[in-house]
């Protein structure tokens, strides 16, 4: 005789008055696949932990947005934001697909560099960019944005140095309406900076003054905040073409956009609560196409989207290590990956789904990584079937800045593949091991025989 | 030491202790086993039982069923202080 499916026994206590009105429970299917291939499967092949990445959904992302900003603006260029994810492979759909090169430290430049990214198409952001690393930007004509006044400075006498006239813009910050204010990058618009910045580079001459930049801030929630940021930068290039008759090609309004992620605290789910990409369009082209340009003069509008475009791309799939229970009663489930590799655990509550079919109950629990270090919490609350040592769990929306931030903290970091549009799966990076840990270190002579 | 002889089990897994009036869901599994705690059967009996019908080995089980037992004390569904399964 056949023998039934197992499940481990779960009893759990009914509370009145505790569920909100979308209830506790959020999975009602197994994701045994991604983009056709099964997870256990690809876990077998390369190991687990695994990072995911799937092309088809990228190049999507991308497309949705290229037509939310397209069909409402008619001049507009996405530049890839290297430090949401460097990967080369990932770099490259992106760039494949138009987009340009966002950049915030000389290591991102030349990583740029080497995807054969033109210079001309490398726009060079961040507070901290070396003299050596200016001096690269200006040779390969790339688009520098000034954080501060020593770098206006130092980039002055480069330019003088150099006997170059490099193409720059500045970043300007200002209050959009939301805080709190992000006002440590840049010049800031209200207090005058920003225009004392430009007119030291129009007199000065030795720079060539080409667009302005701001970044309000990261997982904006208010698509109105991008409205006003746009209008402001727009009202400051027509004071430019006023002031010093200077038409200036573009408007660089950043990143921050939200992907589809629940922030930790957040009543609603992520995809209830954050604006689609057509939400943040629509504000930031209604305001510059208001702000008074003359047709010709309408300044390119640069995006520098990263999380929006990657995020819903990437999974995390991994495997129960052990079940066990904590002194006030709560389930606690340790699996494979924590905070080492899913960085972004400290700010979201990540939805995961159990890989392997399950029943209707579910119990409350917490998720704990594998590292021996207390903060090391995946989920402090979830509600999930009962899942089982060696069972297989599936991390959605974890394709931003978890590639990039992630640690090797106690543990290697694992392997990345990228399940490609034709349906083939590329390893694009390889699974650390000890000697990719050890090639950089060094022993000196006398500690090289600890003689116990 | 056993579960509570007042504890009233319904067939879809609802189960009602009258002396604290709290209210508790179990799976079907579950419900099987409070079933065999509440006829007096010992874990050794259980695990037979239940690893005779379903996919699940011993040692897979008896860790399952002590904190399952572990679980019904806590939530105070058992008499006294000894474990349910004695």
């Amino acid at each position: 005789m056949k023998k039934q499916a197992y499940e481990r026994p779960i009893i759990q206590k009914l509370n009145t008055g505790l569920m909100n009105k979308y209830g506790t429970k959020t999975e009602y299917e197994p994701v045994t696949h991604i983009d056709g291939h099964a997870v256990h499967d690809l876990l077998q092949a390369h190991g687990s932990p695994l990072f995911v990445l799937s092309e088809k959904t990228m190049r999507q992302a991308f497309r949705d947005a290229n037509r939310a900003f397209k069909t409402r603006y008619p001049k507009v260029q996405f530049a890839w934001s290297y430090k949401t994810n460097y990967l080369s492979a990932v770099c490259n759909v992106y760039h494949q697909e138009g987009s340009w090169a966002e950049v915030v430290s000389g290591f991102e430049y030349r990583k740029a560099l080497d995807n054969k990214v033109p210079g001309t198409k490398i726009i060079f952001n961040g507070p901290a960019k070396t003299g050596e690393e200016l001096e690269l930007a200006i040779r390969h004509d790339s688009l520098i944005h000034i954080d501060h006044f020593d770098e206006l400075y130092s980039l002055t006498q480069l330019a003088e140095n150099m006997n170059r006239r490099p193409r720059v813009a500045i970043r300007v910050n200002m209050d959009t309406g939301v805080y709190p204010m992000w006002d440590r990058f840049g010049f800031n618009y209200e207090d005058g900076q920003a225009r004392d910045a430009i007119h030291m580079i129009v007199q000065g001459d030795k720079l060539e003054l080409v667009g302005l930049h701001c970044h309000i801030g990261t997982f904006m929630l208010s698509p109105s905040a991008y409205g006003v940021a746009a209008a402001k930068l727009s009202q400051l290039v027509m004071e430019v073409k006023k002031t010093y008759g200077k038409t200036l090609q573009y408007i660089d309004l950043g990143g921050g956009f939200a992907s589809k992620n629940t922030l930790k605290g957040s009543y609603l789910q992520g995809v209830d609560a954050c604006p689609t990409i057509d939400q943040y369009a629509e504000p930031i082209c209604t305001a510059i196409l208001n702000a008074g340009f003359t047709e010709d003069e309408l300044p390119l509008l640069i995006l520098e989207t990263g999380r929006a475009l990657i995020d819903e791309a990437g999974y995390l799939l991994g495997t129960v290590v052990s079940n066990k229970r904590l002194a006030d009663g709560r389930r606690a489930t340790i699996l494979d990956f924590g905070v080492n590799i899913l960085f972004t655990s400290f700010w979201y509550d990540h939805r995961i789904s159990p890989a392997q079919p399950f029943g209707q109950y579910t119990e409350d629990a917490v998720l704990y990584g594998p590292l021996c270090m207390n903060i090391d919490v995946v989920r402090e609350h979830i509600t999930l079937p009962p899942l089982k040592k060696d069972d297989r769990v599936v991390v959605h929306t974890v394709g931003a800045y978890n590639m990039t931030q992630w640690m090797q903290f106690i543990t290697l970091r694992p392997a990345v593949v990228m399940v490609g549009k034709d349906q083939t799966v590329s390893v694009v990076r390889k699974r650390e091991t000890m000697a990719s840990i050890q090639q950089e270190e060094q022993v000196p002579e006398h500690l090289k025989h600890p003689d116990l | 030491m056993k579960l509570k002889k007042n504890i009233a089990l319904s067939d879809t897994g609802f189960v009602f202790d009258p002396s604290t009036g709290n209210s508790f869901t179990v799976n079907p599994i579950g419900l099987e086993i409070i079933g065999y705690l509440k006829e007096g059967r010992n874990a050794e009996e259980i695990k037979r039982e239940i690893t005779a019908r379903y996919e699940t080995d011993g040692p897979g089980f008896e860790k399952d069923l002590a904190d399952f037992v572990n679980m019904l004390q806590k939530l105070k569904l058992t008499d006294g202080n000894g474990k349910a399964t004695d």
